[in-house]
């Protein structure tokens, strides 16, 4: 054996000199059907400002990845010589009487919710897809039922702390939920699928566990009593905590209503709900596991529906028939109350039909419809759909990338318009 | 090399017309400051625009020629965030008031920038509902200002900041195009720019129209007013009734020397011999309300209130607030000046900055009145002096100044509502290391790469920084050395 084949690569040492644990990468690790050459797992913030240091010295593409439940939400990256392991980025700092909780990007969110119901406190995010960190929350920027109180996620961040693309360490926000001291960068990061630095940590505002809940559902005959139901229960001053939809490929649509708060107010708050919609059932207690939880199955498409309040209900019917249209179906759900649906279509549904479908619902509604997550593969056939649609301010956006990541170095094409 | 403001005043008048341009000297001076009245200088110019063309054709001519601009709404912000320019154009948006499309349905607004925030709400209430920000001026602060500062008020630890109410933006960059970012539905594809947006105070462009959230109006608010013998106590109730998972629409607190003032102003007739007053306010669900009510309510008679008043009606609710909502005038009975200062402490840290802040006051012979958002830890000490007496002005500016150093200290911000503008941005490398900042210089510079977006605002640029806010007499030092030119 030669020395030259003992040595390590001279990538992986500098790599390495980060302290962050560096391995090769495995068929295993591969992001968008690209294997990359490195995975490393620095053991903090300042490890990872270390690596990406090196990896922007060195000309690295770089993928972050947390608990890998979310690597194919977005395009394929272009390119992706390293990922990038938050796993290790797992402290939590939790400021009770203040309500606030800092956590670490590679913190499993079910930990983190244990840690907090503890004491009594929760973060009102509804974990859509199972076994996330925090990280991987902030980078899709999904947000479940409980958004219609309690905001999308983005709006309970007040702080966050990142590394560009250059190994420059910076937060903006702070720990007090009430700050407007300088520029809201967590913004730009959340949803940003980890195309504008690698969120390191995250500080949010949390909310005391409600003393009683109760969900009330009802199968909708038509979509203009969904409509109408969810409308009769938005102004009805019984503030629910979720107006949830659920139209399956077959059968009703299905409406539930979560009702959250005092134990000496929730039956009269649930009794109300249940006679705007047409005296359906209330059950006590917290919803199911399944609550909020993504349509379909894990490798399905999932195309992205954002609608004005009220048009839900008609833009869940408008998912079907554009499906039908193209000989497939399309389970849809998702929060009425906010306007904000998922439909999924079968994993089978190829990158022709997905681009038909999304272009028909961007034909017939206001708002915005993206692909989401596509199915594996889903590309291979040449066609790939246009994932985005026309995206508003996309010039400002690429300036952005380009003053953050000039190099275009993180997840390069995972985002809109190339980005 | 940039042109004199002046060369660009025919082209402007053929933009928003003759009317629509302001030049002369005495009339551009009634601009001169915001809220913020010891920041102050004459404005290069003044457009007053009336539709969003208007505003893009202006701010194209202000890139093309390297002329600063600086937006202003109402004027009633408090950071001299439209501080003007000498040398640029100041673009008021006070014609552009029109409330475009009261959507019930859809649970929106969309209103042009000059609207005043009230009226939103005037609008939205014939329908069954109102816009949920409510900063302090809310009857003549405009929406458009709302969205620079991201302003809040009292209901904010319930409801949440401007931020959280806007889901489209039409805006002006500072490149002169016109950009919609969001609209009617949530989650707009793309990185969250108008999330960065609101709160960016001028500095990455105008706003030009505006949907905002409405929320239906609550079917029941009450209101309670606890006195209590010691600021400590009264804290206790806060932190009590937080961790009871109370989430009132507003807890507001006031020391006893703020009490005073609002007596000698407004007889508000609180119950004598307070040393804390607290207002907790709970809107909501009818049922959930009574029973939160009846527990907020416990909890401050545990924490040791020795009077309980509870407004059975909106005349005793009003008669409540009347004292609270009078107070920053009202120490104008009490101190010939004052300072309104605006920092944040996390709620655990208030006890202790509070007696820091009675310290200072006493080591330093300044009164400090304290009035606050006790819920979300929003301080506003007013700093008292009298600006006739040698001295003092400057002692109370170092004050007021010790006391964000405090609120940073406990891990706090330097500001919670009032935005950081001119008058702040030599305390943003206390609160932000230089690489934060630099990282926000770059997300400016995305947008405004010349740099013409209300400059001097925000970020700390070399010029003037390194003391601390307050009152201004006489020369700025740095001015005099000839080492700084002051607008």
């Amino acid at each position: 054996m030669t020395p030259d084949e003992t040595a390590t690569p001279p990538a992986a040492e500098a790599l390495g000199a980060s302290g962050a644990a560096v391995r090769d990468a495995a068929p295993a690790d591969a992001v968008g059907g690209r294997v990359p050459r490195y995975v490393a797992r620095p053991p903090d913030t300042a490890a990872a400002a270390d690596l990406l240091a090196a990896a922007h010295r060195l000309g690295l593409a770089t993928v972050m990845r947390g608990n890998g439940t979310a690597g194919d939400w977005g395009a394929p990256p272009d390119r992706v010589d390293l990922v990038l392991e938050t796993t290790a980025l797992r402290t939590v700092e939790h400021a009770a009487g203040d309500l606030v909780v800092r956590a670490g990007a590679g913190t499993p969110l079910a930990d983190l919710q244990a840690q907090l119901a503890a004491a009594g406190q929760r973060l009102t995010l509804d974990p859509l897809v199972a076994g996330g960190t925090v990280g991987g929350a902030v980078a899709t920027g999904l947000s479940g039922p409980r958004r219609l109180l309690h905001g999308p996620l983005r709006d309970l961040i007040i702080g966050m702390t990142s590394v560009r693309a250059d190994g420059v360490t910076a937060s903006s926000g702070g720990r007090v939920v009430k700050n407007v001291a300088g520029y809201d960068l967590g913004k730009l990061h959340t949803g940003a699928l980890g195309t504008l630095g690698l969120t390191t940590s995250v500080t949010f505002r949390l909310h005391p566990r409600p003393e009683a809940q109760r969900t009330v559902s009802a199968a909708a005959p038509d979509t203009e009593t969904a409509r109408r139901w969810t409308r009769a229960v938005l102004e009805s001053g019984t503030v629910p905590a979720a107006v949830e939809l659920d139209r399956p490929p077959d059968g009703p649509l299905t409406l539930s209503v979560l009702v959250e708060g005092a134990e000496g107010g929730i039956d009269a708050r649930a009794d109300t709900v249940a006679g705007l919609m047409g005296g359906a059932a209330v059950a006590h207690g917290p919803p199911g596991p399944d609550w909020g939880a993504l349509p379909g199955g894990p490798e399905d498409t999932l195309i992205k529906i954002s609608v004005p309040i009220g048009e839900a209900a008609r833009a869940a019917d408008c998912a079907h028939e554009a499906a039908r249209q193209q000989h497939t179906t399309a389970a849809v759900s998702g929060s009425a109350g906010a306007g904000v649906l998922f439909a999924a279509l079968p994993a089978a549904a190829g990158a022709a039909t997905v681009g038909a479908v999304a272009r028909s619902l961007r034909a017939g509604l206001d708002g915005a419809v993206t692909v989401a997550r596509a199915a594996p593969g889903l590309a291979d056939d040449g066609a790939e759909p246009d994932r985005w649609g026309d995206v508003p301010g996309l010039d400002l956006m690429r300036a952005v990338k380009q003053r953050f990541d000039p190099h275009r170095l993180l997840a390069p094409g995972r985002f809109t318009g190339g980005i | 090399m940039p042109q004199p403001v002046t060369a660009l005043i025919p082209r402007l008048r053929e933009i928003c017309g003759d009317d629509g341009v302001v030049t002369d000297p005495d009339r551009r001076r009634t601009y001169e400051s915001d809220g913020l009245t010891y920041h102050a200088g004459t404005p290069g110019v003044v457009v007053l625009p009336t539709a969003t063309e208007q505003v893009a054709a202006v701010v194209r001519l202000c890139a093309e020629s390297g002329v600063p601009f600086v937006p202003r709404g109402a004027g009633t912000g408090l950071s001299a965030g439209a501080l003007p320019h000498s040398q640029g154009v100041l673009i008021v948006t006070s014609r552009m008031r029109r409330i475009l499309e009261i959507d019930p349905a859809g649970e929106r607004a969309v209103v042009q920038p000059g609207v005043a925030n009230l009226d939103v709400t005037r609008a939205a209430a014939p329908h069954g509902y109102y816009y949920a920000p409510d900063p302090s001026s809310q009857q003549v602060c405009s929406v458009g200002g709302n969205i620079a500062e991201n302003s809040g008020g009292a209901h904010c630890l319930k409801y949440g900041f401007t931020v959280n109410h806007v889901t489209g933006l039409e805006i002006v960059t500072p490149q002169g195009e016109i950009v919609r970012l969001g609209g009617k539905a949530a989650d707009a594809p793309g990185y969250d720019l108008l999330g960065a947006f609101v709160g960016s105070e001028g500095t990455l462009g105008i706003t030009t129209e505006i949907t905002v959230r409405l929320l239906p109006a609550p079917q029941k608010v009450r209101t309670l007013l606890a006195a209590f013998g010691s600021m400590d106590a009264g804290g206790a109730a806060v932190s009590a009734i937080i961790s009871a998972g109370v989430l009132p629409a507003a807890v507001e607190m006031m020391d006893a020397l703020s009490i005073e003032a609002a007596e000698a102003a407004v007889a508000c007739d609180y119950p004598p011999g307070a040393a804390a007053v607290l207002i907790v306010e709970l809107d909501g669900p009818a049922s959930d309300v009574d029973a939160q009510f009846d527990h907020a309510t416990r909890l401050c008679r545990d924490a040791g209130a020795f009077e309980i008043r509870t407004a059975a009606d909106a005349g005793e609710r009003a008669r409540i607030w009347k004292g609270r909502k009078s107070a920053f005038a009202a120490v104008g009975r009490i101190s010939p000046a004052y300072i309104v200062q605006d920092g944040v402490v996390p709620r655990t840290a208030l006890p202790e900055v509070l007696r820091r802040i009675a310290e200072l006051s006493a080591e330093s012979g300044i009164r400090v009145a304290n009035v606050f958002h006790a819920g979300d830890g929003n301080l506003h000490p007013l700093v008292l002096f009298d600006d006739a007496a040698r001295g003092a002005a400057d002692t109370a500016a170092d004050v007021s100044g010790r006391i964000l150093d405090l609120c940073i200290e406990h891990g706090g911000s330097i500001t919670g509502e009032h935005g950081v503008g001119a008058d702040k941005a030599c305390q943003m490398p206390e609160m932000f290391s230089p690489a934060d900042l630099e990282t926000m210089n770059l997300f400016r510079s995305a947008f405004d790469p010349g740099g013409i977006a209300n400059p001097d605002k925000l970020l700390p640029t070399p010029r003037l920084c390194g003391e601390r806010p307050g009152v201004r007499t006489g020369v700025h030092p740095l001015v005099a050395e000839g080492a700084a030119e002051q607008f």
